[in-house]
């Protein structure tokens, strides 16, 4: 009897901290949800209801998607729009391409200095982009790639590389050395090995990399502030605060909606690949 | 083996002609060569663009500012001296390391809360708490800027619902460096969040189960099984954290240009204002290695200690 009602109150106990562990985590979601829900409401007032200023920020009355219309239409927006679209896809590829072929090679072939390598690459994803963006002005002013949308797609592979390199030796180097002993014997070359078992096997990893790869080439905006000053080579990130606010005027409606067009390919790749990209960088972090 | 000899064929570099083909062909297909060559582009990339910008940032940061004479330490010196630049340092510091503690506490006791929760529900959960992380930095920073508004500010229309008054968010200088923190600590807190909730998931469900039958209670699990446990994951992403946020650029870049008086500049900040804005490369150079050997510390201490454990777990 008493060893039932024992059992009765620690079962309530847990509910009792399950239902507690789910308020705190809605309290979390709601702040944490704020920033995004005021640029969704912002992005659908008109600029005479901005401007107005009475009534609650965070209401909108008369719901329009003029700013998402206007943008679309304006070809300055379509002008950053392509150009992060193209400098991203670039920057993916080649910085995948770079990581998986270093990657296979120091998880499994080696060489004369392949160990001081791994560390070399673990240590040069530690090294932020805001430590070297004044060299590589210099750098890059030497290679005429000034104003260049190709000075962005020379550089933002070193801030992606190491980290995809990482995250792929890791996966790599979880793959049992029997299969591809196994394919050796059956005379298969390395490069047969790579594209045939590796790559196969070692996917989500792949995946993690790629949207890391993408995360980083999207949203930097250090490297296209500093070395890019005409709008038909701007990013969205860079291209938003230079031609929608001019001087003092802010055009936050169109702002707010600029934004939500920018934000929405991370987060419909997130959405769907959330999981990838959760173990791999999880699983880069542990075998640091 | 028609794929290894084609890659060895177009490998092959100019000159090769005076080699005999044999020998050049076997030297091509030795499995270290091949591994070389496959982490070559990697190399180049590293020594291009990292490690060469590197060396040439020490050699820039030693140039008067026209670039044409050597003046050796005089730029790190001039900057030390300079109030500004002594705000930076005091800034960058405090902006790192209240950010990094608040979002380790908060990543901490989301991860726990995560933890609580059938793992069936958690994917929606972690989906939306993961939002302020997916959405460019950049990007939301100026709906931030926005909320922070002096005149139509979303937040001092709500504190005056309250009758409370206006509060100047970003422009005075104290309220400016905790509006500069709190953006950064909603930024990255699902990140320590996802880190935790990984290691809190690798934790044997025994080591629980051996402690409660020792008698020990939630603190005590949490102080003598889950923090242990946990500690490699927790410094490797402090680790992280730190460094990032120390060199952070786009959070105060937006939301305050460094203003008001100077008192929300950080290292990356103040040397885009010096180096790109106002033309002194040297002196810009000079400001941003200021923040090298404080990464190089923090990543050596943290590194030290990882290997260091990893190394007893094996033993």
């Amino acid at each position: 009897m008493s060893a039932s009602t024992q059992a009765n109150s620690l079962h309530r106990q847990r509910q009792w901290a399950l239902y507690g562990s789910y308020a705190a985590l809605a309290v979390f979601v709601i702040i944490f949800l704020v920033p995004p829900f005021y640029t969704i409401i912002t992005s659908l007032k008109s600029s005479a209801e901005i401007s107005a200023q009475d009534g609650s920020p965070w209401m909108v009355k008369n719901p329009s998607l003029e700013n998402f219309w206007y943008l679309i239409t304006y070809s300055n927006f379509q002008t950053y729009y392509l150009n992060s679209v193209m400098i991203t896809a670039v920057t993916v590829v080649v910085s995948m391409v770079i990581s998986v072929l270093a990657a296979f090679s120091l998880s499994r072939m080696g060489f004369w200095g392949s160990g001081v390598l791994s560390t070399v690459v673990f240590l040069t994803y530690l090294v932020p982009p805001s430590l070297l963006f004044i060299p590589l002005f210099q750098i890059v002013g030497s290679l005429g790639l000034i104003n260049s949308v190709w000075c962005l797609i020379l550089l933002y592979p070193t801030l992606a590389v190491p980290f995809c390199t990482w995250i792929m030796i890791g996966y790599f180097s979880s793959i049992p050395k029997e299969l591809d002993e196994a394919a050796l014997i059956d005379g298969a070359n390395y490069i047969q090995i790579l594209t045939k078992i590796f790559i196969p096997v070692a996917m989500p990893g792949i995946i993690a990399a790629t949207i890391f790869a993408f995360t980083v080439a999207w949203g930097a905006f250090l490297y296209p502030l500093a070395y890019l000053y005409t709008s038909n080579q701007m990013v969205l990130t860079v291209g938003i605060i230079s031609d929608l606010i001019r001087g003092d005027v802010f055009q936050w409606g169109k702002i707010m909606a600029a934004c939500l067009l920018a934000s929405l390919p991370p987060i419909v790749i997130y959405a769907c690949l959330m999981d990838y990209y959760v173990a791999g960088l999880t699983a880069g972090a542990t075998k640091g | 083996m028609a794929g290894s000899s084609g890659i060895a064929a177009t490998m092959t570099p100019p000159g090769a002609g005076r080699v005999p083909m044999g020998m050049m062909q076997r030297f091509l297909q030795r499995r270290s060569t091949i591994a070389f060559l496959l982490c070559l582009p990697l190399i180049l990339l590293v020594a291009g663009f990292v490690i060469y910008p590197a060396f040439y940032a020490i050699y820039l940061s030693m140039l008067n500012k026209k670039m044409t004479a050597f003046v050796g330490l005089g730029n790190f010196a001039f900057l030390l001296k300079r109030h500004t630049f002594q705000l930076v340092i005091f800034q960058s510091c405090l902006f790192a390391i209240t950010a990094v503690m608040m979002k380790a506490l908060l990543g901490f006791i989301l991860a726990h809360l995560m933890h609580n929760i059938p793992s069936t529900n958690q994917k929606i959960w972690r989906g939306l708490l993961l939002v302020p992380w997916v959405i460019p930095l950049a990007l939301s920073t100026l709906t931030w800027w926005w909320m922070f508004d002096p005149s139509y500010s979303a937040f001092n229309w709500i504190l005056n619902q309250f009758g409370l008054d206006n509060v100047p968010w970003l422009g005075v200088g104290w309220i400016a460096r905790l509006c500069t923190i709190t953006v950064n600590v909603w930024f990255g807190t699902p990140f320590f969040m996802i880190m935790y909730l990984a290691a809190l998931k690798s934790v044997p469900e025994q080591l629980y189960e051996a402690a409660a039958i020792d008698g020990a209670s939630a603190v005590q699990k949490l102080i003598f099984v889950t923090l242990p446990m946990m500690r490699n994951i927790i410094s490797i992403t402090v680790l992280f954290s730190l460094i990032t946020t120390f060199a952070d650029f786009d959070i105060v870049r937006i939301l305050t240009g460094g203003g008001p008086q100077d008192m929300t500049h950080v290292f990356a900040t103040y040397a885009f204002q010096v180096g790109i804005q106002s033309g002194d490369i040297p002196l810009g150079a000079a400001d941003s290695l200021f923040m090298f050997p404080i990464l190089a510390f923090a990543a050596f201490f943290v590194l030290r200690g990882v290997t260091q454990r990893t190394k007893e777990i094996a033993t």
